[in-house]
């Protein structure tokens, strides 16, 4: 809590705040309307960590989609401090379960990619440096994607995240693919970072350890389409230790809720 | 590339069961061998009297020695230096060219046996390039500047094509039903059209060519461009990218394979082309020389065209695979040229 605590007081206004009243979304699929999104409202204060759990096809991606500003919700409002989204946006940069790196470019120039975009490379170039530092890539930066193994080309398209200072950090799955090894550093990794930089953080995951670990708060959603079923709150200092029996009670009312109660 | 690559670690496993001069023996012998044969031909060459008029005799008898002499002292370099030693590499090549050249020889030049004018002798293929080099030359740089402004405009025209076929809808309305309908026609069926239609046979080769480069690459990139993963899109979209960017900096590096393939599809229809536009219309060029020269029934002169005609497609196709190479070189598993 002390740590948790001096992070916001040091950078309270650096995250974004989101909010989502009443978001409705779905998709035409062969003429008929199939809704992912009901009535989906919460907020995220700013600098908070929140974890979206769900069962798998439930459309948490499209709600992470819609928060990107990939596309826009057929009815509610989302705002992202206050204002009303209405593309995608640097501040708010999405992470995939795949790294989605560029083949044919290295890992430098794959950091280097929001800079590029927006024409600030020439004078920020030390950027694209330090964000490889900081996820320990900056040896692998001359070589190209397909020489990483999985856990590192998932720090580099952190890298490229990172470059960019993001206020919110949309991911959607980011360790879904790992090994477990690679798993538990990269949360690890994940969460200083975070208490670092003071960002927003919204990640989808199917793995309620993960999201009670490095959460502040677990949203758990239902089977589409998507509803808001319960809020957590996860109040725990960091690092968290999987056997505190408050995760676990907290486990154990998590999976519950996605419907797994009796088996575990 | 790839063989030096490959017989490098061979050759040294291999050495370390035997002693090193027992090994490099072994390895002398091929081009020793070679180097002999072809001071023997040479020999043939220059010692029996030919049994046809001929001119270039000792000519050819020199270049046997000069083979023979440089596979000798290849061999003998490669006491001195490893890198002689890589070019033994060339020694089984050799000895069955010399066979052949042998075998030729006799049948031709020193026993007359095989019929003229359609089995010329070697001196006879010698003397097409000691003769007609002017006129052979012109030919090659006429064919080489026409099928470079062809497939310059074809290549051009067909990228651009398809990456707005790949990217624009309203695009891909109005020229989609066109490719579909001409596109696969071949561009040799317009040439009577072409020959017509354009002030000179020049434009309309260079049209021809451009039309028979530009549709297989106009497929490949459109393909190339629409099979980018739509990841790739929406992650340079959250950076902050314009749709110049995506364009620019995603699609068209992405579909860049599509690309290569296109244009080697491209370059290859091209060539049938300039053939053929150089036979009928065009009064020079490679394509022109080998009609003229079954006119004058000179099978030794159309020999010679078409092992330049060879050597050209091959060198400008292994350009190709070099530019590509250089390109994209961050793609795994490339096919070696």
């Amino acid at each position: 809590m002390v740590a948790l605590a001096r992070r916001v007081a040091l950078d309270a206004d650096f995250g974004a705040a989101v909010d989502l009243r009443a978001i409705d979304h779905g998709f035409d699929l062969h003429g008929a309307y199939l809704p992912v999104l009901e009535d989906v409202s919460f907020g995220i204060p700013a600098g908070q960590f929140v974890a979206l759990l769900g069962p798998s096809g439930c459309g948490k991606s499209t709600l992470l989609r819609l928060v990107a500003g990939l596309e826009r919700p057929r009815h509610g409002d989302l705002l992202v401090d206050g204002e009303e989204v209405r593309g995608p946006d640097p501040s708010r940069v999405l992470m995939f379960q795949d790294p989605t790196l560029y083949p044919w470019r290295t890992v430098w120039r794959n950091a280097a990619l929001g800079l590029e975009a927006r024409g600030l490379l020439k004078e920020q170039r030390h950027r694209v440096d330090q964000a490889l530092a900081l996820v320990g890539l900056n040896k692998f930066a001359q070589a190209f994607p397909h020489q990483l193994s999985g856990g590192m080309a998932q720090r580099a398209s952190l890298a490229r995240a990172l470059v960019n200072d993001p206020r919110l950090l949309i991911l959607d799955e980011p360790l879904g693919k790992l090994d477990s090894l690679t798993r538990l550093a990269m949360q690890g990794e994940l969460t200083r970072l975070w208490q670092a930089r003071g960002f927003t953080v919204l990640m989808v995951t199917h793995d309620v350890e993960e999201a009670l670990l490095l959460s502040n708060r677990v949203i758990v959603v239902s089977d589409r389409p998507a509803r808001v079923r319960a809020d957590l709150a996860v109040d725990l200092p960091y690092p968290r230790h999987r056997d505190h029996p408050e995760l676990l009670r907290l486990r154990r009312e998590a999976l519950g809720l996605l419907g797994l109660g009796q088996d575990w | 590339m790839t063989v030096l690559a490959e017989t490098a670690p061979r050759v040294a496993e291999t050495g370390a069961h035997r002693s090193g001069g027992d090994r490099l023996a072994n390895s002398l012998r091929l081009p020793v061998a070679a180097g002999l044969l072809w001071l023997g031909v040479a020999g043939v060459i220059l010692a029996v009297p030919d049994a046809q008029e001929l001119e270039r005799t000792s000519l050819l008898g020199v270049l046997a020695i000069v083979v023979g002499a440089a596979q000798l002292g290849v061999a003998a370099l490669s006491w001195v230096t490893a890198h002689a030693a890589r070019l033994a590499r060339f020694a089984p090549w050799l000895i069955v060219l010399a066979l052949f050249v042998g075998v030729w020889e006799a049948l031709t030049a020193k026993l007359d046996v095989l019929p003229l004018p359609f089995f010329p002798s070697p001196q006879a293929f010698v003397e097409v390039y000691t003769d007609d080099w002017r006129r052979l030359g012109d030919s090659l740089l006429h064919s080489l500047l026409l099928l470079a402004r062809g497939f310059a405009v074809g290549a051009a025209v067909g990228f651009l094509v398809g990456v707005a076929l790949g990217w624009s809808r309203r695009v891909g309305y109005w020229i989609h039903p066109v490719m579909r309908l001409v596109g696969p026609l071949p561009a040799t069926a317009w040439l009577p059209l072409a020959f017509f239609i354009f002030p000179t046979s020049a434009s309309a080769s260079t049209f021809l060519i451009a039309l028979a480069t530009a549709f297989p690459l106009t497929v490949l990139t459109w393909s190339g461009v629409a099979s980018v993963q739509t990841a790739y899109y929406d992650v340079a979209r959250t950076l902050g990218a314009n749709e110049r960017f995506l364009i620019l900096k995603v699609a068209i590096p992405a579909a860049l394979p599509h690309v290569f393939v296109g244009l080697f599809m491209g370059l290859g229809s091209s060539f049938a082309v300039l053939v053929v536009a150089e036979m009928l219309g065009v009064k020079s060029g490679l394509g022109w020389y080998l009609q003229w020269a079954q006119g004058w029934a000179a099978y030794a002169n159309m020999y010679g065209a078409l092992l330049v005609m060879a050597l050209m497609c091959s060198a400008l196709i292994t350009l190709l695979f070099r530019v590509r190479d250089r390109l994209l070189a961050w793609q795994k598993g490339l096919l070696q040229w």
